[in-house]
């Protein structure tokens, strides 16, 4: 492989991902200095404020990217058990030493900085899992397979449920994509889909309704199936399963969640309103979204946010503040540039020889994709209110370098596609 | 490739799909729905109200008569509101401790962050005094407003009066009315609200969520400037409204003076009546149940255009107008008079000796008998089959006159008195009834009402020799001077002029000849021409009438004077139309009339009260009680009285009524 010696780190990079994460990072910039907005104190350049510390947070992300480009990408595989070693020790430490944030006790103090370990544990978990799918090659038709790559990606969750952050634990379930991708039966999908359906059904129809459905579908397909007795089997058992099921939804939804959690989810199935209390940032969020109407009110226009209606403004509600002064448009284009980082990563991905960046690539992408879903799902209410970041767009610097990692990692990783297996 | 490679595009798709739901959610609430885009105003907006002054009333020698005074509201914005000294603030208001708690109480339970009245109407003294102190009160702001004020204290039926909307005003309005805003709700308050009331003002201020003021919305551009109302000129000359309204002192009934030549109401009395400053301020509320609902000769009944009376006698020129210009009698046609008529089985009686009468002397002397054969030759003058389609042409022409329906005045809840059409005989006597059956029409009693100002209409028509002009209060709107279309248009009645002069001869005599029936009420060098009533009232005392127009040449005044149970018309209505007239066309009442006049203020004619429920049930003319006067009824009531009988009754002394003299506010220059 021949290649120019100044050239030799960014060869290969692929430079359309690094002109969206760009893109992205300045529409995070821009929106956070839009929603703190003040005519008085106008300085983009103040680094006591939001914005000013998000332009330090951009620029040292930037660099902490393109010094991730001059490592040499094997590196990350050979210390993949390393880094999340290091990561699951973060998410124990934090549980003691930890600053408690907002009922989480999620961050770590550095100096004038603080950590949140739970961003960082994303790649530990999407490395190791590239590193063991890549190394044993399995295609997780055995239960002993499927329960190595679930114990990986269950350590960090439950350890961060423990804090607790139920949305950043949430986002663990993204490594189902890559699992499915390398072998995993599309019925775990299903399955898990089953269960949210029936898991908001339970609340909007009477139980007794729901099992009568459930037993007629069961019948019928068991009807159709007659002379299979495998699926005869397998199908009452799961009907059996699926109706356990709602009895324990039922218990553990009023035993197992906090109070809070559980009217933002009446909430969002509008079994409830509540204009006040828990109610008060989706209504807020949504009145900001929806008053920017087809195209917005323009840059630094925007009423809802400037005059603070929006909490949460410029983390995990910075949406609100696109959708006000960039109105159904701007909303395109955001929605539109993440699609378009999703769909590439994954062409990306499929390109690789090695298994390991293909998984790592797939990780990265559905991480990504499960955070712009739950949040701006979120801000406009077809989500209940789980507090994570818009990737890139969101202040804070934990939240920005982690998912630069994560992706200048991939980057690498891709710019050595033809390099080793 | 593996075959595991097409999984890509399901997880791709599925990208995909959330997306267009992400997209298709956003759509919805950004583009279709504009909820959202209204919620959002008005978390960020408050309007604050400047309310406009109403516009003032003159009368029509230009004198001021319905005018603004500056009052001023505390608002109170509750979670702006810091500990503060409750005594002190009590003191300030003159208010007691608990009604600061439970005022302050009320505010919150409307709204916390928005400013609510937290009491209305300050006085300007008040107002001064709590100014000093109003920084010890954060939260606390005042609210210019104005309130009216009458300079007279008369009129409070004409004038009516202003009061806070109503939740249905608010609704009826579609929006126009907000809570807080005032409204005209009765006489010329109400009719003329939209003149009257202007434009509000609003400034639109940006507030954040902490609720604190961010200044001005769009730099002012959506913000209005009150505009005052405009004001109006009326024809009312306050100097007889006064008199009128003293001369009805502790009397019940109406006057209506009409300036004949355009239509303008020189003085509508509705009595018992009230100072309109009663109905002002905070104690409106109080006063209203006090001297309105709670005075038993009910005030809140405008009787000059509610009120029904049978017009009795006055209602003979009328006859006679028609009988002339329908060729039945001429001036010189006699009816012998033998101290009654006989109508079929039933006998109306007369009052006086006079043998053969013509017209001139039938009016003077209100002949019963002359005017039942008028009737009976205008009712026959078709034969006798015709009858009913012969009466039936008579009351369109008597209707011609304004009797039986509105006169449009421009006051609320005019009514329009009971006139009947064939039809409705028909349905009482089937198809053969003839004059003998409603006879009793002949003189203005029977199944026929109108209201005073009906009566004065016709004789404004009589004044007029043949036409009227819609009786209206208002004769400039605005500083334009408009007036309403339909209060310049001359209304004929379908009788020639030269008819009219016989019958105001009549009239002249009534008054001013040894004969008459009026020769007290004389004015030294006015020749008023008039006719007495007595209307029969078979639960008491009969009703005084009198109506009459001013000078006989070029008459500068119609008027309509009722005093309810009051007895013959010359006794009182007369004499009081009398001075009214005097008073409007010298200035003052001369030399012994004024005595006389003083006399007439002092009489106190008050009825004496029934039971109430018997009385409603019994009473038929009696406008104290407004009731059906109607054929049919009339069987059922007579069935009504005998059950009525068996109940006892309890009857009252007449009180006399308190005069209500209320403080009134220094006005502030």
């Amino acid at each position: 492989m021949q290649q120019q010696q100044g050239n030799r780190f960014f060869f290969n990079v692929d430079w359309i991902t690094v002109l969206i994460y760009i893109a992205l990072c300045a529409i995070g910039f821009t929106n956070i200095y839009a929603s703190i907005y003040n005519p008085d104190k106008a300085g983009v350049f103040d680094f006591t404020s939001s914005y000013g510390k998000q332009l330090i947070y951009v620029i040292t992300g930037l660099i902490l990217g393109l010094s991730i480009l001059l490592f040499d990408g094997r590196l990350f595989n050979v210390f993949a058990p390393f880094i999340y070693g290091m990561t699951i020790l973060l998410l124990i430490v934090v549980l003691f030493v930890g600053r408690n944030v907002g009922g989480n006790q999620a961050w770590i103090p550095i100096g004038s900085f603080r950590l949140q370990p739970s961003e960082f544990a994303k790649f530990g978990t999407a490395l190791l899992l590239a590193r063991y799918v890549s190394t044993f090659n399995p295609k997780f038709r055995d239960i002993k397979s499927i329960m190595i790559a679930a114990a990986i990606v269950l350590a960090p969750l439950l350890l961060i449920m423990l804090q607790p952050d139920t949305g950043s634990a949430l986002v663990f379930l993204a490594f189902m994509f890559p699992l499915y991708r390398e072998g995993l039966s599309g019925y775990f999908l299903l399955i898990f889909l089953g269960m949210i359906v029936l898991f908001i059904a339970d609340f909007l129809v009477p139980t007794y309704i729901l099992i009568l459905i459930i037993t007629i579908i069961a019948g019928l397909f068991i009807y159709n199936n007659r002379r299979k007795q495998k699926v005869i089997f397998s199908t009452v058992l799961v009907t059996v399963i699926a109706i356990a099921y709602l009895f324990v939804v039922k218990i553990a939804y009023e035993k197992v969640l906090a109070p809070h959690q559980r009217s933002r989810i009446e909430l969002m199935l509008g079994l409830k309103t509540d204009n006040k209390g828990a109610g008060y940032n989706v209504i807020q969020s949504q009145i900001a979204i929806g008053s920017g109407q087809a195209t917005g009110r323009g840059f630094l226009q925007g009423t809802q946010t400037k005059y603070g209606y929006v909490p949460e403004q410029s983390t995990d509600f910075i949406f609100s503040t696109i959708g006000e002064e960039w109105g159904f448009m701007g909303c395109s284009v955001v929605i539109g540039l993440y699609i378009f980082l999703l769909l590439r990563l994954i062409n990306l991905a499929e390109r690789q020889r090695s298994t390991f960046s293909r998984v790592y690539g797939y990780s990265v992408a559905c991480i990504l994709f499960f955070h712009v879903f739950i949040n701006i799902g979120m801000t406009i209410g077809i989500i209940p209110v789980i507090g994570i970041p818009l990737p890139l767009i969101s202040y804070g610097g934990s939240s920005l370098w982690s998912f630069t990692i994560l992706l200048f990692i991939f980057l690498k990783l891709d710019s050595n596609r033809m390099g080793f297996i | 490739m593996d075959q595991l490679f097409n999984r890509k595009y399901i997880v791709q798709g599925l990208f995909i799909v959330i997306a267009l739901i992400l997209l298709g959610k956003l759509f919805y609430i950004q583009v279709i729905s504009d909820k959202a885009f209204v919620s959002a105003e008005s978390n960020v907006l408050r309007k604050i109200y400047k309310y406009p002054a109403r516009g003032a009333i003159l009368d029509r020698n230009m004198k001021v008569i319905v005018q603004n005074e500056p009052v001023y509201d505390l608002m109170v914005t509750p979670n702006e509101v810091k500990p503060f000294d409750t005594l002190a603030l009590a003191k300030a208001l003159d208010i007691s401790f608990e009604d600061v708690r439970k005022n302050l109480r009320k505010a919150r339970g409307k709204s916390s962050y928005q400013a609510t009245p937290f009491l209305k109407q300050i006085s300007v003294q008040s107002y001064a005094r709590l100014q000093e102190t109003l920084y010890r009160f954060p939260g606390f702001r005042t609210q210019d407003r104005t309130i009216r004020h009458y300079p007279d204290s008369v009129g409070g039926q004409l004038f009516g009066y202003v009061k806070e909307v109503s939740p249905l005003d608010i609704e009826k309005s579609e929006g126009f009315y907000k809570p807080g805003d005032y409204k005209g709700k009765s006489g010329l308050e109400f009719s003329y609200e939209e003149t009257l009331r202007g434009e509000k003002g609003v400034i639109n201020t940006v507030y954040d969520a902490h609720n604190t003021p961010q200044g001005s919305y769009a730099d002012g551009k959506y913000d209005i400037n009150a505009v005052s109302g405009e004001r109006l000129i009326s024809g009312i000359d306050m100097r007889i409204q006064k008199l009128g309204e003293e001369l009805m002192k502790n009397k019940v009934g109406a006057i209506v003076a009409i300036e004949p030549s355009s239509g303008e109401i020189l003085s509508l009395v509705s009595s018992p009546g009230y100072d309109p400053n009663l109905l002002v301020g905070r104690n409106q509320g109080n006063n209203y149940m006090e001297f309105i609902v709670g005075n038993p000769y009910r005030p809140s009944l405008v009787r000059p255009i509610m009120g029904y009376y049978p017009p009795g006698s006055s209602f003979k020129p009328v006859d006679a107008l028609i009988a002339l210009q329908e060729g039945v009698i001429d001036p010189n046609t006699t009816f012998f008079c033998p101290h009654y008529y006989q109508a079929g089985n039933r006998k109306i009686k007369c009052e006086h000796f006079d043998g053969s009468i013509a017209l001139r002397r039938g009016i003077a002397r209100s002949c019963n008998t002359y005017f039942c054969y008028v009737f009976q030759k205008l009712i026959t003058k078709n034969g006798m089959k015709n009858q009913r389609q012969t009466y039936q042409e008579w009351r369109d022409k008597v209707a011609k006159f304004g009797f039986g329906s509105k006169l449009d005045i421009d006051m609320p809840y005019e009514r329009k008195g009971y006139f009947y059409t064939a039809d409705h005989y028909d349905k009482i006597y089937g198809k053969r009834w003839g004059y003998t059956n409603v006879i009793s029409q002949a003189i203005g009693q029977g199944e026929i009402t109108a209201t005073p100002l009906q009566m004065a209409n016709a004789m404004a028509i009589i004044a007029n020799r043949g036409y009227y002009i819609k009786p209206h209060l208002i004769k400039g709107i605005g500083d334009k001077n408009l007036v309403k279309k339909e209060y310049v248009v001359k209304n004929y009645v379908g009788v020639d002029a030269q008819h009219f002069e016989p019958v105001i001869d009549g009239m002249q005599d009534a008054v001013n000849s040894s004969w008459g029936t009026a020769i007290l009420s004389q004015i030294p060098d006015i020749l008023l021409c008039g006719k007495t009533g007595t209307v029969q009232n078979p639960h008491g005392k009969n009703h005084s009438v009198f109506i009459g127009f001013a000078p006989r040449d070029n008459p500068k005044i119609a008027i309509a004077v009722i005093v309810e149970n009051a007895g013959f018309g010359s006794t009182y209505a007369a004499p009081i139309a009398s001075y009214m007239i005097e008073k409007y066309l010298k200035g003052t009442v001369t030399g012994a009339r004024a005595a006389q006049a003083e006399w007439m203020k002092n009489q106190n004619l008050l009825p004496v009260l029934k039971d109430k429920t018997a009385a409603v049930k019994l009473t038929k003319a009696d406008s104290l009680l407004i009731k059906k006067a109607d054929s049919t009824k009339r069987i059922k009531d007579s069935l009504r009285i005998k059950s009525a009988i068996i109940k006892q009754t309890v009857t009252t002394k007449p009180k006399e009524l308190k005069t209500v003299v209320i403080d009134k506010p220094v006005t502030q220059k």
